[in-house]
């Protein structure tokens, strides 16, 4: 019986010495493949004019760093802009459009708006299938002269229809608020 | 003495010549089972038919005895009656084993006797028999919730972490039938993956003492076995079904096991246990079903002097998570918060979607012993488990029936322990195990690893003396070394690593830096001393008082080490630090009780301090693409904790019993001055049971439970701009919820189907008066009611 013992802690020691000494490679890398690090508006003008692009960017997702917010330009008093939002994950290379699957799951999606001190309405311009909006694509109509914020919510399988972003409920995947003026 | 002796043996050898019939053949009765000296036991010598009874203490001595071999017919009251052969040359000392009749074994697993004492000095609470099968569609954290001095903390209803004195996770060790469990333990939202059905008792140890076990159980240790087979030809086994109102669910489990008299025997169990959306008194608990699937096989030989056992387990489970628990920053915080109800109620199904977990778990263990003679009892034991656990949170796209967390954990254990009696009053237990485990995180969850790719490796030595001073006394003391070593690989974000200046601190670890990670290999060293030392006195017969002080020390474990990300579930970043050594806590406690047929008692004061204590908070706001978040770092201080557990049983009529329990824990974050987070808050559980034995073994118990407000509590609150509204919010994660009062009814009877087989119906009814309540401990109160009114039917049959 000693024996057989003997022979068993030899054994089984001999097992987790194989099994200690198998692999030390080192792990493969993950990229987040969800995360969403740009948030990029393009706001055109209808008439004249340059465009003004809005865009915040956290390269490090939910690491340390705050994300870059950068405003081009002001919008102009009265005038109508085609708004085109663009989400991409750059911890990819090439970057993930994520718009794509955005809009793919249009159903389970919904962008909106939210003006504070800002003369300022916009609407969206592109449906899910079943004709309730999505709003990757507005249309963006500037009013008198004024200083304040324009916020971004993209809600994840919020409530549709739905009369507002008090009501829709959902995870909140995108919310960026962008200082902007209107001269 | 030795010329004694030695003029015994010459004396014994001159009569062997002389072949004179005047030779004395003395010794002991043994009960086989557990070593215990059998009284009272009758040998009779064939042929002379000399009978001889032994004494109290087991000692027998038949005299005039030739050089002759004798047939001894040994019979006592409660074992089987047995032929011993015995050649006589001269005088002879030699030991008698005697075995158990099967009814007294189970009479004695009925009152926890056949289990060897786990530690002298510490409180043990027990839990079995008809007690633990109540809760046989419950799990195991629901079973321990009813013992003093344990709560639990839940996520939902389903995942029952259990605490003890206030601590859990890592601080609470689990041998499940002989074997640590490894199974993710360090996560508050991880239950254990332990099938209550698949133990027959429950032992709680509030305290590290029993450093057999383990030197790192800070908090204490949970102990769930098996009972012990009868040495018998035999076969039984015992089928339960539980259906319940609430989760329109149940359980089955059944058992079966066979028994020889050569002392083999094997046992086969399974367990399924399925249930949809439980539900609140006001609304459905959406996505919170269960499905558990289990079966454990044992196989053994079970003999005095030697035995060996195999045994196999395999735990499967998937839990739903209450869908508006799954939240974005913090802004969805206060929605969820505010809101009195959850934001996602539908109707009722017993689909589990995301958020989900499906953990596996396989448990194997072969573990052999040996009685030696001047040595003692030598047992030998390897085992091996693997923990495979996915977690599912709502995602999107192609990754939507993606895990976000896929670990696999797998555990080697060899254990060499020994158990001496080195006199007749003093007793060393010692051995050493060697552990080596390794956890894989899968790459393609597409999700940053929660916890690294790491291989650890564990040594430890331990040593417990116990000492019987006198009839009133016992003494002991023990001590344990473990060292731990981990080699890890881990990729932190380049941010995080400079903010947190690891750049200058451990620059040699740095294998490769590429995309904003880098990848690192740290290897971890700990080197951890236990120590145990208690004393315990007994006196009047029914009183005991008992001290003891235990020193315990635990490495940190992966989660406070590593941790660097969103937790989705608490929706908050935590964070872990590289730098952390172990903590180390010296807790006293004593206990004062009193076990008597009418009134009997237990208090159990205690004090723990725990120096490095790994606690995780709050330390800023983080911003995000997604919104802010709360940041919660974990940090090292000295903590301390403090309580008192107090039960009584006052038998105050015939067949009528009351039993109360009063618990109360307050602790101290000693660096802040501030009290610590997730305390369980004081709580008192009173019961009136009526049990009749004449009439079908009927049962009625009436419990109420009052659990009081938690008023010691950090203040965790933050503020959040909410852009939609131009409004800046509290977002309230610290402020505890009231006080309440449940009332419990449970009933059971007993009808006798055959000679074989005993029926035993019960009825059972939870939140009798459908209060609606939130639980402090419960990490999904913010959001949602605890459960509401449940009515379970119980059907057991032993065969």
């Amino acid at each position: 019986m000693k024996k057989v013992q003997f022979l068993a802690t030899l054994f089984f020691t001999g097992v987790m010495l194989t099994g200690c000494s198998d692999d030390n490679d080192p792990p493969e890398l993950i990229n987040e493949e969800e995360v969403i690090t740009t948030f990029t508006v393009t706001l055109t003008p209808n008439a004249t004019g340059t465009a003004v692009t809005l865009q915040t960017k956290d390269l490090d997702g939910d690491g340390p760093n705050a994300p870059v917010v950068t405003v081009t330009g002001n919008l102009t008093v009265g005038a109508t802009y085609t708004g085109r939002i663009v989400l991409l994950n750059e911890t990819e290379s090439p970057a993930e459009d994520i718009t794509l699957e955005v809009e793919k799951e249009a159903d389970e999606h919904q962008i909106f708006y939210t003006f504070a001190g800002l003369n300022a309405t916009a609407v969206a311009t592109n449906n899910d299938a079943n004709g309730n909006p999505l709003g990757t694509k507005f249309t963006l109509t500037a009013g008198a002269a004024s200083t304040g914020s324009l916020t971004f919510t993209l809600r994840h399988e919020p409530k549709k229809p739905n009369t507002g972003l008090a009501d829709a409920g959902g995870e909140t995947d995108i919310e960026v608020t962008f200082p902007v003026s209107i001269q | 003495m030795r010329i004694y002796v030695l003029l015994l043996l010459l004396l014994s050898n001159f009569s062997a010549i002389s072949q004179n019939c005047n030779n004395t053949l003395s010794g002991k009765v043994i009960d086989l089972h557990d070593g215990s000296l059998l009284g009272g036991a009758t040998l009779i010598v064939a042929g002379t038919e000399q009978t001889v009874v032994s004494d109290i203490e087991g000692n027998y001595t038949i005299n005039n005895l030739c050089d002759l071999s004798y047939n001894i017919q040994v019979s006592h009251p409660f074992c089987l009656t047995k032929g011993i052969l015995v050649k006589v040359n001269g005088n002879m000392t030699r030991n008698l084993y005697l075995e158990h009749h099967l009814e007294e074994l189970n009479e004695i697993i009925v009152k926890g006797l056949s289990y060897n004492q786990k530690s002298n000095s510490i409180i043990e609470k027990k839990i079995g028999g008809d007690d633990l099968e109540r809760f046989s569609s419950g799990s195991l954290g629901d079973a321990l919730n009813s013992l003093s001095g344990v709560s639990s903390l839940n996520t939902g209803n389903t995942v029952v972490k259990p605490m003890i004195n206030g601590l859990h996770s890592s601080r609470v060790v689990i041998i499940n039938n002989g074997v640590r469990m490894e199974d993710q333990e360090w996560g508050a939202e991880h239950a254990p993956n332990v099938d209550i059905n698949s133990t027959d008792n429950i032992t709680v140890i509030k305290g590290a003492g029993a450093l057999q076990y383990s030197g790192d159980a800070i908090g204490g240790i949970i102990i769930t076995e098996s009972s012990k087979v009868a040495v018998k030809d035999s076969l039984y086994g015992k089928t339960i079904s539980t259906s319940a109102s609430n989760g329109r669910g149940g359980s089955v489990s059944s058992q079966l096991t066979k028994s020889y008299k050569t002392g083999w025997f094997g046992t086969a169990q399974g367990t399924i246990k399925r249930f949809g959306d439980f539900e609140a008194p006001n609304y459905m608990l959406s996505n919170t079903g269960i499905f558990e699937r289990n079966a454990s096989f044992r196989v053994g030989l079970n003999r005095f002097k030697y035995g060996f056992e195999a045994y196999y387990s395999l735990f499967k489970n998937n839990i739903g998570i209450l869908r508006a628990s799954h939240l974005g920053g913090a802004q969805d915080q206060v929605r969820a918060i505010n809101s009195s109800r959850p934001l996602i109620i539908n109707d009722f199904t017993y689909d589990i979607n995301s958020p989900k977990q499906e953990v596996t778990h396989h448990l194997a263990r072969f573990k052999a012993f040996k009685r030696f003679d001047g040595l003692g009892k030598l047992s030998l034991q390897y085992d091996y488990q693997q923990n495979s656990r996915l977690e599912f949170d709502i995602r999107r796209g192609d990754n939507r029936d993606k895990a976000s967390l896929d670990l696999k954990l797998t555990t080697h254990s060899v254990m060499l322990d020994l158990e001496s009696k080195l006199s007749e009053t003093l007793n060393l237990k010692s051995g050493m195990v060697t552990r080596y485990q390794n956890n894989v995180a899968n790459p393609e969850t597409g999700v940053r690893r929660l916890i690294p790719d790491y291989d650890k490796y564990d040594l430890g030595i331990y040593g417990i003396l116990d000492y019987r001073l006198n009839d009133q006394w016992l003494l002991e003391a023990g001590g344990r070394f473990d060292y731990t070593f981990m080699d890890v690989f881990k990729f932190y974000r380049t941010s995080f690593w400079e903010s947190r200046n690891y750049d200058e601190l451990f620059p040699e670890i740095v294998i490769e830096e590429s995309n904003n990670q880098i990848l690192t290999n740290p290897q971890l060293n700990f080197y951890n001393t236990s120590a145990t030392l208690g004393a315990n006195y007994a006196f009047e017969k029914e009183y005991k008082i008992s001290f003891n002080y235990s020193l315990a020390s635990r490495a940190p474990n992966p989660s406070e080490l590593f941790s660097e990300g969103l937790h989705h579930s608490a929706s908050r970043i935590e964070l872990g630090d590289l730098r952390f050594k172990s903590e180390i806590a010296h807790k006293f406690t004593l206990n004062f009780q009193r076990e008597h047929n009418v009134f009997s008692f237990s208090v159990n004061p205690y004090i723990n301090t725990i120096n490095d204590f790994m606690v995780i908070e709050p330390t800023g706001i983080q911003q995000t693409i997604r919104g802010n978040f709360q940041v919660w770092e974990y940090r090292q201080t000295n903590a301390q904790l403090l309580g008192v557990d107090v039960d009584a049983v006052f038998e105050f009529a015939r067949n009528l019993r009351y039993t109360h329990q009063f618990s109360l824990v307050k602790g101290y974050d000693q660096f802040r001055d501030n009290a610590l987070i997730n305390i369980p808050s004081a709580n008192t559980k009173n019961e009136i049971i009526y049990r009749n034995p004449e009439f079908q073994n009927l049962r009625l118990a009436l419990q109420s439970d009052f659990v009081f407000r938690q008023n010691e509590f950090p203040d965790n609150n933050f503020e959040v701009f909410i852009p939609e509204t131009q409004t800046t919010e509290i977002v309230d994660v610290s402020t505890p919820p009231d006080a309440y009062h449940l009332l419990n009814f449970s009933s059971s009877m007993d009808f006798n189907m055959n000679e074989k087989s005993i029926l035993t119906l019960g009825f059972n009814v939870t939140n009798i008066a459908n209060t609606t309540y939130r639980n402090y401990l419960n990490r999904l109160r913010f959001y949602t009611d605890d459960l509401g009114r449940n009515f379970l039917l119980n059907i057991k049959i032993n065969y």
